[in-house]
């Protein structure tokens, strides 16, 4: 319907914005194969070494496998606690509903960096010593509201009627919520998941507060590129980063599009 | 049929004293499913923030640098009228609403065309696209600047073979606020293009019929329906900035403190 112009333009603009997005990720598994140690443009040459180099690397490995735990636990938390109350909050009415739903959202409106340092606090308080839990509290804490809001959107969209439905055909709650409710919410759940993941893989300024002496990827990274030494070895962590969160991305892209698909025609 | 009914009405018994209760006492759900999130937020998240606060009015012993019990709003005094700290609460809050004004201006056409021009498969591919540099890890998405921006970068080398002097904007404030627009763009995108996607064509063809020009049908309907999106956007972008402590640190220069640095210094000076 826009005019020939008009698309045009819009579709150069949005090569622009593609090219703004992934040049300077796209760079970075150039530099990863750099011969060199100075990070400058053109590179020098192509090696492996700085590969088996990192892979041996001690402090990585540890830190990778404490991200890995830290997510996996936090983003179980989250789902279980964010799933909650997006079923409590939906189709509900008491008082102080607002409030509690603002409260939930709060960690992801407010700076990451006030979360961090009010955790911080409580810690220190409450003389908690810092370990792999207080990194999957902080983590929770802003993971829960990213499955709450998928959640939360999938059941604002469902119709109310299904359920009813089933209901009218004899069905209990439970096989309601098995074969009507859980179908419908799947893939908003499982996209809610994979952003708590992410969100908790590469999270940085919560970590920094709440993790004491412990490095987690993210910390490692931050901790080389700072002081920059090692720039060889954050390449490769960097690239291999990528590389591993393309995956679910992909997938879960596909069961949103599956799932929007599938949508249009009820809602029309 | 009717042995199967029976059989499933049979199964069905188990489950019923609990229907019953769920079905007279309709709050009873809601408040089994709430109590657990609710019980983390307000034990955890409330409780750190409340405490948080309430050192905020508690004094620092300047002999000893321990934190001393004493009521008083010294502290609020200090940053109000301490010029340093007012300096960078504006260059924080100033960046950080230009970085939301600038992402704003890049994410809306891409997100229109991606809601409204594009087919439903190049759509989901452009999703995907924009999904993708959001989940590669934050840190790689600066330090890719980092190699972008330096002396002997890709920005300057591109500058100097056509002929153009080198711009030295690494460690600057512009340099920051390239990377902070760049990093927090599919947080601007995402919610834009969600609000757009819900604009019914239905509306535009409504508008054509009654003659309105497309750019007219454009600015009447399609920017006033999508502004939550774009609000969401931008409460994200902004808040974003405006905590960020590691941008600053990793591409800023002697003049980039923000918020986030002073109290980042302060936490572990205080350990």
């Amino acid at each position: 319907m826009e005019g020939r112009w008009t698309k045009l333009a819009l579709r150069i603009w949005a090569a622009l914005i593609l090219l703004f997005l992934f040049i300077p990720i796209l760079l970075i598994f150039f530099y990863a194969f750099n011969t060199s140690n100075i990070e400058s443009w053109p590179i020098a040459g192509l090696t492996f070494k700085w590969f088996t180099a990192t892979w041996n690397d001690s402090d990585v490995r540890s830190a990778l496998v404490l991200s890995l735990q830290a997510g996996l636990a936090a983003t179980a938390l989250a789902l279980v606690l964010g799933s909650c109350a997006a079923f409590a909050i939906h189709r509900t009415t008491f008082f102080g509903r607002d409030a509690v739903s603002l409260l939930f959202i709060l960690p992801l409106a407010l700076p990451g960096i006030i979360t961090g340092i009010a955790l911080n606090a409580f810690f220190n308080f409450g003389g908690i010593t810092f370990s792999i839990w207080t990194i999957v509290v902080g983590h929770a804490t802003f993971c829960i509201v990213v499955v709450y809001n998928n959640v939360l959107a999938r059941l604002r969209r469902t119709q109310g009627s299904l359920v009813e439905a089933a209901a009218d055909l004899g069905a209990n709650g439970f096989q309601t919520f098995k074969d009507i409710t859980l179908p419908l919410i799947s893939t908003s759940v499982v996209a809610g998941a994979m952003l708590a993941f992410a969100l908790s893989f590469d999270e940085v300024i919560v970590t920094t507060f709440t993790a004491g002496a412990q490095s987690t990827l993210p910390i490692w990274i931050f901790g080389q590129i700072r002081h920059g030494i090692l720039l060889p070895e954050v390449n490769v962590v960097v690239s291999f980063v990528i590389l591993v969160t393309i995956i679910p991305v992909l997938v879960a892209a596909r069961l949103t599009g599956g799932g929007g698909a599938a949508r249009v025609p009820a809602a029309r | 049929m009717a042995v199967t009914d029976a059989g499933r009405l049979r199964k069905n018994r188990g489950a019923a004293p609990l229907q019953t209760l769920l079905w007279r006492w309709p709050w009873v759900r809601p408040a089994l499913l709430l109590t657990p999130p609710l019980a983390w937020f307000v034990l955890v998240y409330l409780t750190s923030l409340v405490l948080l606060l309430i050192t905020a009015f508690w004094t620092i012993d300047t002999f000893t640098t321990q934190i001393v019990q004493v009521w008083n709003l010294d502290n609020f005094r200090i940053i109000l009228t301490e010029p340093a700290y007012r300096l960078i609460i504006g260059r924080t809050v100033g960046i950080a609403a230009l970085v939301t004004v600038t992402d704003g201006l890049l994410a809306f056409p891409f997100a229109y065309y991606m809601a409204k021009v594009a087919s439903r498969r190049t759509q989901t591919i452009l999703f995907a696209a924009v999904l993708l540099p959001l989940w590669a890890s934050y840190l790689a998405r600066v330090y890719a600047w980092i190699l972008i921006l330096n002396h002997s970068g890709i920005l300057n080398w591109s500058l100097q073979s056509i002929g153009l002097p080198p711009a030295n904007i690494g460690y600057t404030n512009t340099a920051m606020w390239l990377v902070f627009s760049y990093i927090w763009l599919p947080f601007m995108i995402i919610p834009t293009y969600a609000a757009l996607e819900r604009v019914p064509d239905s509306l535009l063809e409504a508008a054509a019929d009654l003659g309105a020009r497309r750019w007219r049908a454009v600015l009447d309907i399609v920017v006033p329906l999508a502004i939550p999106g774009v609000v969401a956007g931008s409460i994200f972008t902004f808040s974003l900035t405006l905590g960020d402590y590691i941008t600053p640190i990793l591409v800023g220069g002697a003049g980039s403190t923000f918020i986030g640095n002073v109290v980042y210094i302060g936490a572990f000076e205080a350990l």
